[in-house]
This record gives structure tokens, C-alpha cells and sequence, in this order.
């Protein structure tokens, strides 16, 4: 009696959101996966007209060994590499700037947070415009201001270059969310007492002494949480893309582009497949963080 | 801790019990009893622009034939239809129709009736008296296996170019030229290229097979074009790669940003004098007169070189689907969508052509009357770009061939092995 009280409450408690989760997360991932190892590949099978049968991993074989579905695997690396990069980097750098006593702190700290509050959508639109490919006289966006400063070497044609083009759509991803990497850090920067500095001050550190051996220790965990955050949201790219360039685009194609592509053309089958693949790949970059996080919490 | 854990209890169950409420609730939506045919909702992508005023228009004539059914626009917007179509295709599969939903005419229908979503209307034709009314040669194409599953409410032609005579005359060119093949064009294009204009306007990929089946009609005819479709011309034959090689050609004429455009920014750069052609639907004839163009003096158009005498055809259409809740009001929606009255006033507005041959040509504007004649006499063909020759995924498949060749990750070899490979499902 004693323990059934004990347990019985908390349950009760969160019967509602295991509920949901179990039906709408992982009941919605096993049916996922069993489409994807079905031929559901026309809309007569979509609509359940006629039988689709097991498979197995055909799909999966098929699309890792197409061309075109590498492409968009590279292109999510090199997506994936240069926004990871450049908001860690933009993000440090001006955390650290910041953490200094300085005039305006707050008035920067908002400047570089701001673009964060806009949607992807909406600085795609502008985006689109600022990195339009065309050079010379119809020039615009960036292009045009490269000739106006006299860097005309600098134009190119951005996101059309069929090899690395994606890496053109990461621009706008850093410039919008390297002020929430910014912000973790300077939060970071916060959090490390002050008497760890005056110690090390005391101890005649200089100032590089006392970032590189007594405060950048101390980020790391931070550090990691950034790139864990911005990593996932990185491969799960979609709407960015879709507001700069548009799906059918080869160039500047991700898995999550494939996945929404093959849904319209009713091959539900090598859509979901897409969908494990891009799961899996989340979760190889998701797990390790959570089982660090576990041991941290047990000690 | 006794009184807590029943607070706790209490607040669970009551958080229980409202999800399940929340669930039962759900439920019952859209149960509501409802006289069959006292409504009916029509799902179109027509939801701005000239494609809203004809909605409007073919609307305002469906309330004097029908007073006692209440129109529901169930027009969605965005991406040129692809936003409305998802959703169609989500609603279907849910068994949840509209009553009636706009669709391509032609193939693009072929996935909705293999998946038994759609009733055949031939039955509908007789009532109404469509079968003398369309076309003989656009009835067979919208037969399949004898059944007609949609009626048109207007027909596009595809392969028009529009140019801009200014841009012609400042690079030293003849205005009022037309070009007997593609390669003749391609001569005056060298010319306006050298006066430093972009020779011809195109936008993101699917204009871009657009402009690919205009090449493909011109170099390999109606027969061979329409062949490809059905299998009879071989993807992989000479005369296809010939037509992919001018194709080739053609797209270095074009602008480079051309990935990031839609048709209504490549047939503005015509009109503002930035280019020379466009090859686009005579939806094209809106944005022109839109922007209080004049055609003959502001713009020019004719068919795309080699395709003269032959219609490229897309027709917008209406459905019954399987379930539609209110079947009665669709039918009396589709009644006045295929009536000479609907038809004139929707095209009118629209800037298409009515597909019914009794409409007066006088009715409407100068283009609609050169295409209304072109209708009555050119061969007519389906087009690619629009639906109406492939299912949705073979042109996809297409299309991202297409997309691959033209930002240079395939060779024309390859291009044309992915198309062969396409044809092949």
C-alpha cells in the first residue's frame, strides 16, 4: 500500500505526455521505419489501394547508392561544417569581446542576439536578394556592393555553384544564430566565479594566461551544448533553403529537400527512408551528448 | 505528504481526463448534418492575381445558375500550387475530400485514379452536353480507358515567347522577325548578346523544363514529342540528343540567376528592357497587362520557333473525388464550370481561352483571340512542364535531371541517360 502511493501519483502525473510521445514520437518513428522498408513508391500504394510489400533495406541500399542523394549528403556536411564553424567562432568571439567591461554592452549584446528573432523564412527572402548570382553589369545584392567598394574579384555566384554552393546558404544561418552562441558564451563567461580571476590575477597571470589556462577550461561544457544545438538544427536545414533557392534546385539540395521532393511524388516508401536516415544521423550527434549529460548528473 | 500526492492525483487525472476530452472533441467535427448540395467547397491554388479574379468571376455566374448552393472558397496559397497540392494530397489520403479540387488535365490526374480517388464524370459530360461542346482531340485526351475523370474549365498554351521590340531593335534586329527554327533564333540571340542584354529570360527549374519541352517539340515534331510520352520516340535515340545539345545551346543565353527567379521576375526582365525573350504560359499575357503593356508596340509574342502551327496545351480542370461531402453541390459546381457562361466569364478574367469551341472570340482580348483560332486549327500536344503529359513523379524525375544538367553536374550524356531512366518509372 505504502509503495503503490509512492509511485502511482508521479505516473499519473506524467501519463498524459508519455501518452502522446509514445503515440506521436516513437509510435509515429516505428511506422516511419516500417514504410520505409516497404515499396510504397506510387500513390495507388500511398492511398493503400493496392498491397505494398517488405523489402527490407532496399530503399535505404537504392538511395545511399544514387548519386543524387550523395550530393545532398555532401552538401549537408558541408552545410553542416561551415555553420558549425563560423557561429562557433563569430559566437566566441564576440562573447569574448563583450565580456570585457565595455561601453554599450547591452546596446551590442541585442545587435547580435536581434537577427535570431527573425524567421528563416523571412531573411531568406532578403537573402535570396542579397546573394543573387548574377556578375558584371546586372549585378545586385552583395555582388553589386563588391563593385561599389572596388573588390570586384570578390563576385561570384554564391549558392549557384553546383560543389560547394550550399556553403553560400550558411552565411545567413551564422549571421543569424552566431548571437545565441554568443549568448551561451557570455553566459559562460558569467558563470565562472570571480575569484578564480582575482586568484590567478594574484598569482601574475596575464591576461592570455588567465583565458587560455583558468576560463576557456570552463567553457567546455557550454561549448558543447552550442554545438549540439546548432549542429542538429543544421541537419534538420529545410526552411532556410526552401526561402533562398527552391527545392527542385540540384545545387543546393539536403536530405530534408529529398524527403519533402519524394513525398510530393507519392514514394512514400524512399521518403520515410530519407527520414530514418536523416533520424540516424541526428541521433549519432544527439546520444553521445545525452549519455555525457547522464554521467554528469550521476556524479 | 498525504495531501500533496492527492493534490498530485487530482491534477493528473484532470490532465488525463482533458486530453481525452480534447481527443473526443476532435472527433466529432465536421459531422454536422448538412443537406447534401446545399454547399459546396472548391479547392484551387487560385488565390491571387489574375487567377483570383477569374475565380471570382466563374463564382459570380455559379451564384445566378445555382442561388441554392453556398460557394466555400477553399483556394490555397503559395508556390504556385504546390503549397495546395500537398495539402490535397494529405486530405485525400485522409478520406477528408473537398467537394470538388482544381487539377492539371491529363496526366498529372493518373495518380489520383490509381489511387481511387476520383469518380468518373463521363456521365456528367452526357447530362451536360460537354462531349460536342470540347474539342474531340481534348476529350481523347482526357480519356482513360474510357472514362473521363475531370471537367476543363480553361486551356493554356505553353510554347509562346514573348520578347521585348526595343531590346530587338538596339541590338540591330528586325522586330517584327519570326524565326523558322531554333537555330535561326539562336543567330539573332548572338546579336543581342553582343549589344549586352540578356538574349533570353529563364527562372528556377521548372521554367526551365518548360523551355526544354518547347525544344524538344520543335526538334522532334509532334509525332516524335508526343512519343516520348508513350513510349514510341526513345529517349536515348540521336534526334534527343540533337534537341538536348540545342538545348544546351539555349540555356547560355540565359541569365545566371536565373535558379533563384520565378516566372513573373524572367518575364519582367522582358518587360524592363533586360532581355530580349521569354519563353512562358500565356499566362504571361496577364503580367504584361498587368503592368499596362501594349501588345504589338510594348511586347511581341509567337510561338517558339519550330512549334508554329502546333498547340502546346495545359488545361486547369474540376473533379469529383470519391467521398466528397457534398456531391450535389460539386456537380452543380462542375455544371457551370463546363456552361458557355462560366467558361467566357472565368477566361475573360483569367486571360486563358475557354476550351469550349462555341465561345465568341470577340469576347475577348487580342492574344486570346490568336490563341482561341490557334486552339481550333494547330495540332495540339500535352505539355511536360504542366502536368499534363507525365505523372508527378516521372516529372520530377525530370525536373531534377534537368535542374542537375543545367547547374553542370551532369554532361549531356549523362542528362540524357537520366532522362531515359526516368521514361522507365
Amino acid at each position: 500500500m505504502r509503495t503503490y502511493k509512492r509511485w502511482l501519483p508521479p505516473l499519473l502525473l506524467i501519463s498524459p505526455t508519455l501518452v502522446l510521445l509514445s503515440v506521436f514520437v516513437y509510435g509515429l518513428l516505428a511506422v516511419n521505419v516500417q514504410t520505409s522498408m516497404t515499396d510504397n513508391h506510387t500513390s495507388a500504394q500511398a492511398a493503400g489501394v493496392e498491397p505494398s510489400v517488405f523489402v527490407g533495406l532496399q530503399n535505404y541500399l537504392d538511395l545511399l547508392g544514387s548519386d543524387s542523394f550523395q550530393h545532398s549528403l555532401k552538401n549537408l556536411l558541408l552545410y553542416t561544417v561551415v555553420f558549425l564553424v563560423g557561429t562557433m567562432a563569430f559566437g566566441f568571439l564576440w562573447a569574448w569581446l563583450l565580456d570585457r567591461p565595455m561601453r554599450f554592452e547591452g546596446i551590442f549584446r541585442s545587435v547580435y542576439l536581434f537577427p535570431m528573432a527573425v524567421s528563416f523564412v523571412a531573411s531568406g527572402v532578403v537573402w535570396r536578394w542579397l546573394l543573387n548570382s548574377n556578375q558584371g553589369e546586372q549585378a545586385s545584392g552583395l555582388n553589386r556592393l563588391f563593385q561599389i567598394v572596388g573588390l570586384d574579384f570578390l563576385q561570384n555566384n554564391w549558392w549557384n555553384n553546383n560543389s560547394v554552393g550550399i556553403t553560400a546558404i550558411a552565411i545567413p544561418a551564422i549571421w543569424q544564430l552566431s548571437g545565441y552562441v554568443m549568448a551561451l558564451f557570455l553566459a559562460g563567461f558569467r558563470g565562472i566565479p570571480e575569484e578564480l580571476r582575482e586568484a590567478a590575477r594574484v598569482d601574475g597571470a596575464t591576461e592570455w594566461k588567465l583565458y587560455r589556462h583558468v576560463l576557456f577550461p570552463q567553457l567546455g561544457p557550454v561549448a558543447l551544448s552550442a554545438v549540439v544545438i546548432i549542429g542538429h538544427m543544421s541537419l534538420k536545414a529545410f526552411d532556410l533553403i526552401m526561402a533562398i533557392s527552391k527545392p527542385a534546385n540540384y545545387q543546393t539540395k539536403v536530405p530534408a529537400i529529398d524527403m519533402y521532393q519524394l513525398k510530393a511524388s507519392f514514394d512514400y516508401a524512399s521518403s520515410a527512408a530519407v527520414g530514418s536516415i536523416l533520424l540516424v544521423i541526428v541521433a549519432v550527434l544527439i546520444i553521445p551528448y545525452l549519455v555525457h549529460l547522464a554521467r554528469e548528473g550521476r556524479r | 505528504m498525504r495531501r500533496v500526492s492527492k493534490a498530485a492525483l487530482t491534477a493528473a487525472l484532470a490532465a488525463t481526463a482533458l486530453t481525452f476530452s480534447l481527443a473526443a472533441c476532435s472527433d466529432d467535427e465536421g459531422d454536422k448534418p448538412d443537406a447534401a448540395g446545399s454547399e459546396v467547397e472548391v479547392f484551387t491554388w487560385w488565390a491571387s492575381g489574375s487567377e483570383k479574379l477569374g475565380l471570382d468571376a466563374l463564382v459570380k455566374v455559379f451564384n445566378t445558375q445555382h442561388p441554392d448552393v453556398k460557394f466555400v472558397n477553399g483556394a490555397v496559397a503559395g508556390g504556385a500550387g504546390s503549397a495546395a497540392k500537398e495539402l490535397l494530397q494529405t486530405r485525400l489520403q485522409q478520406k477528408n475530400p473537398p467537394d470538388t479540387f482544381q487539377a492539371h488535365a491529363g496526366a498529372e490526374l493518373t495518380d489520383y485514379i490509381k489511387a481511387g480517388q476520383l469518380q468518373d464524370v463521363s456521365n456528367l459530360y452526357d447530362e451536360f452536353k460537354l462531349r460536342d461542346a470540347f474539342p474531340a482531340d481534348l476529350v481523347n485526351r482526357l480519356t482513360v480507358d474510357g472514362k473521363i475523370y475531370s471537367i476543363p474549365s480553361n486551356i493554356h498554351r505553353a510554347n509562346v515567347v514573348w520578347a521585348n521590340p526595343s531590346v530587338l531593335t538596339g541590338a540591330g534586329l528586325d522586330a517584327t522577325a519570326t524565326y523558322a527554327t531554333i537555330a535561326d533564333w539562336m543567330t539573332a540571340m548572338d546579336k543581342i548578346k553582343a549589344s549586352g542584354k540578356t538574349p533570353l529570360s529563364v527562372a528556377t527549374t521548372w521554367t526551365q523544363v518548360h523551355l526544354l519541352e518547347t525544344v524538344l517539340l520543335a526538334e522532334l515534331g509532334v509525332d516524335g514529342y508526343s512519343g516520348l510520352w508513350d513510349g514510341t520516340t526513345a529517349w536515348d535515340g540521336a534526334d534527343v540528343t540533337g534537341a538536348l545539345t540545342t538545348f544546351q545551346k539555349l540555356m547560355s543565353y540565359t541569365n545566371t540567376d536565373r535558379d533563384g527567379l520565378d516566372w513573373p521576375e524572367a518575364t519582367q526582365l522582358v518587360m524592363d528592357g533586360q532581355a530580349a525573350f521569354n519563353v512562358m504560359g500565356d499566362w504571361a499575357v496577364a503580367a504584361f497587362e498587368e503592368a499596362d503593356k501594349t501588345a504589338g508596340t510594348d511586347f511581341t509574342y509567337f510561338p517558339v520557333p519550330g512549334t508554329d502551327g502546333v498547340f502546346d496545351f495545359l488545361a486547369d480542370s474540376f473533379t469529383l473525388p470519391v467521398g466528397a461531402p457534398h456531391p450535389d453541390g460539386a456537380k452543380a459546381w462542375l455544371e457551370t464550370v463546363g456552361s458557355l457562361d462560366g467558361q467566357t466569364a472565368f477566361n475573360k478574367a483569367k486571360g486563358s481561352i475557354p476550351a469550349r469551341t462555341d465561345a465568341k472570340a470577340s469576347d475577348f482580348s487580342e492574344y486570346q483571340q490568336t490563341a482561341i483560332t490557334s486552339f481550333g486549327q494547330d495540332k495540339i500536344v500535352s505539355s511536360l512542364a504542366h502536368g499534363a503529359a507525365t505523372p508527378i513523379a516521372w516529372l520530377n524525375k525530370i525536373s531534377e535531371a534537368t535542374s542537375k544538367f543545367t547547374t553542370g553536374a551532369t554532361d549531356l550524356a549523362g542528362f540524357q541517360a537520366e532522362l531515359a531512366t526516368a521514361a522507365q518509372g
